[in-house]
């Protein structure tokens, strides 16, 4: 399949280039349908979020109140910082004004007349690239009032971000977009219902939004034919870790893992074998380099996997890796981006940094083992948002498929006390 | 004080927003393009501005990384620890750099030159080991590279 979000065509960032290899079509298609026809197109293609969660992108744009007298606002979630994640930059820089086709579309679908791009404050060359091609494709009349005389309007605002991690999460980002600190918000109510300023609102990843012209375009027959019946379309995988070509590569839904790491990323370094994948960014639980055969890029194989899609950020381990390491770094970053609102989170994600450190530096004992378990444990379900359980994840999946690493760095000296 | 220029970028993004609140974010970013970082007094300045609480500014200030409440060196090197730069080797980067500065990962170099900081992935997983220095990304880093790229820096200032 030739890639459709990220095709290799020169100066495609170009609003000229865009528009010469049918760029705006959709948008202009989109126009002449009805929201609900566009809407009800984007459902049936079985579209789902690129974001983590996978959640069906036409089913949650439905949630959208049809009659309110108050505005309603799209979020474009690109505050991508989710390790092993960096698929969203490369349509910043190769094809922003698909991004743009793709927010006008909902927009238009769900009636909205705002619509803010979040980017994360470290992306400010991207921040800068995007602002160029929204005054670009202002400037042709697709963004504002009375678009191509069609009677809808709709602005569009980049909004940049200032480091943190949690303003992914999207009542985060919406608190963040209010000018207040990126706390999450208690659901419900949910965005679609009390989201910006209290005004409904839906929230769209980067990925996602860029995936909708193809499916006007082409229609949602086609789009539902492509990759894992279940999870259909194209998907951005970012490859990142011990591999010979690490990068973000295009590719149907539903690839097996061990074609994505050996073939798109051009295998491991040395021949070497493959001790474990992060499979969807550094949150999905971690997958063993021995049970990779079979498990494929979905959500269904790998629900079944016992891991997540995610951003489908995978992150290639070598059998000379470091797990402690490795996970003890993961529970440092969980750490530092907790937003502190609850407790198990603040004090959990605090508490398996210090036990992880002490394996690090091989003080480790074996009890701890299972005193992270327990920790991780009374982390996950019980906060506001979901970074809690993406920092209990890796921690309960690395010490049930990985136990010996751990036990193997308790010193013996400990052991004997013990015994 | 906020130079005219910075108040006049001010008034655009108020203009542009549907709520006025909203600028909080963005104010900030200029506050610290004209100042360099964000000090207490401007924290007052701002809230001022914007009429909020100076306590609101502190939380929002200090709630995200990116802004700064102390000054910082004029480069600012931020270097990626995260899992795919960290098996890739960005401990062999970060000791390089502390020794080629003399500083330690947090600190600045006693001429104001540089800025040396550990940070969270930053989305260049692909091109690990990886540093940022100011908006610029310098990916696939080896000792050789970062030694071009600090001797790249040093040429700007003497061109400068």
């Amino acid at each position: 399949m030739d890639p459709v979000i990220l095709p290799l065509i020169q100066k495609l960032h170009t609003i000229d280039v865009y528009e010469a290899n049918g760029g705006y079509k959709a948008f202009k298609k989109a126009l002449s349908m009805t929201p609900e026809v566009v809407t009800d197109e984007v459902k049936k293609s079985n579209l789902r979020g690129r974001g983590g969660a996978c959640f069906p992108t036409g089913l949650k744009w439905t949630f959208m109140p049809k009659k309110t007298d108050k505005p309603k606002y799209l979020c474009v979630n690109g505050d991508e910082s989710e390790p092993g994640t960096f698929k969203d930059r490369q349509i910043f820089e190769f094809n922003p004004h698909l991004l743009l086709e793709g927010t006008l579309i909902a927009c238009y679908a769900m009636g909205i007349t705002t619509a803010f791009i979040y980017i994360r404050g470290e992306y400010g060359k991207w921040i800068r690239m995007m602002q160029k091609a929204l005054d670009d494709a202002r400037a042709r009349g697709y963004v504002g009032k009375n678009i191509l005389g069609s009677g809808f309007g709709t602005e569009v605002i980049i909004h940049k971000g200032a480091g943190a991690y949690i303003c992914g999460e999207e009542s985060a980002l919406m608190n963040s977009l209010e000018g207040e600190r990126g706390y999450p918000r208690i659901k419900p109510p949910f965005p679609a219902q009390y989201g910006l300023w209290g005004c409904p609102t839906t929230i769209n990843n980067v990925e996602t939004l860029s995936n909708v012209p193809c499916i006007i375009n082409n229609g949602w027959e086609w789009y539902s034919k492509i990759g894992a019946p279940k999870h259909p379309g194209p998907i951005l995988v970012g490859v990142s870790g011990h591999v010979n070509h690490p990068g973000v590569f295009e590719m149907p839904t539903g690839v097996p893992m061990l074609e994505i790491i050996h073939k798109y990323a051009g295998g491991v370094p040395g021949n070497k074998a493959i001790k474990a994948v992060i499979p969807g960014g550094s949150s999905t639980p971690i997958l063993r380099g021995d049970q990779l055969d079979g498990i494929s890029m979905d959500a269904d194989s790998m629900k079944a996997a016992g891991s997540a899609v995610g951003t489908a950020g995978l992150i290639v381990m070598d059998e000379d890796t470091d797990l402690v390491a490795v996970l003890a770094r993961i529970a440092k970053f969980y750490h530092h981006e907790s937003c502190g609102q609850c407790t198990p989170c603040r004090e959990g994600t605090g508490w398996l940094e210090k036990v992880l450190n002490r394996f690090v530096r091989g003080e480790g004992r074996s009890e701890d083992i299972d005193l992270m378990m327990d920790v991780a444990n009374n982390i996950e379900g019980n906060t506001i948002c979901a970074l809690g359980d993406a920092a209990a994840w890796p921690i309960q999946s690395m010490i049930r498929r990985f136990r010996d690493e751990f036990e193997k760095r308790v010193p013996t000296s400990v052991k004997e006390e013990a015994a | 004080m906020l130079s005219s220029e910075s108040l006049q970028r001010i008034e655009n993004f108020k203009k542009s927003y549907p709520h006025p609140q909203a600028v909080v974010l963005p104010v900030l970013w200029i506050a610290q393009e004209q100042y360099g970082y964000i000090s207490q007094d401007t924290m007052k300045e701002v809230a001022t501005l914007l009429n909020l609480p100076f306590g609101h500014i502190l939380g929002v200030v200090t709630f995200y990384t990116m802004y700064q409440t102390k000054p910082i060196g004029r480069n600012h090197i931020e270097v990626c620890t995260n899992v795919s730069c960290m098996i890739r080797g960005s401990q062999k980067i970060v000791r390089h750099l502390e020794g080629k500065l003399g500083i330690k990962m947090g600190e600045t170099s006693s001429d104001g030159a540089w800025t040396l900081s550990e940070v969270e992935c930053m989305g260049a997983c692909g091109g690990a080991p990886m540093c940022a220095v100011g908006e610029e990304y310098y990916e696939n880093l080896t000792p050789e590279g970062v030694d071009r790229m600090i001797e790249d820096f040093a040429k700007r200032r003497v061109g400068a």
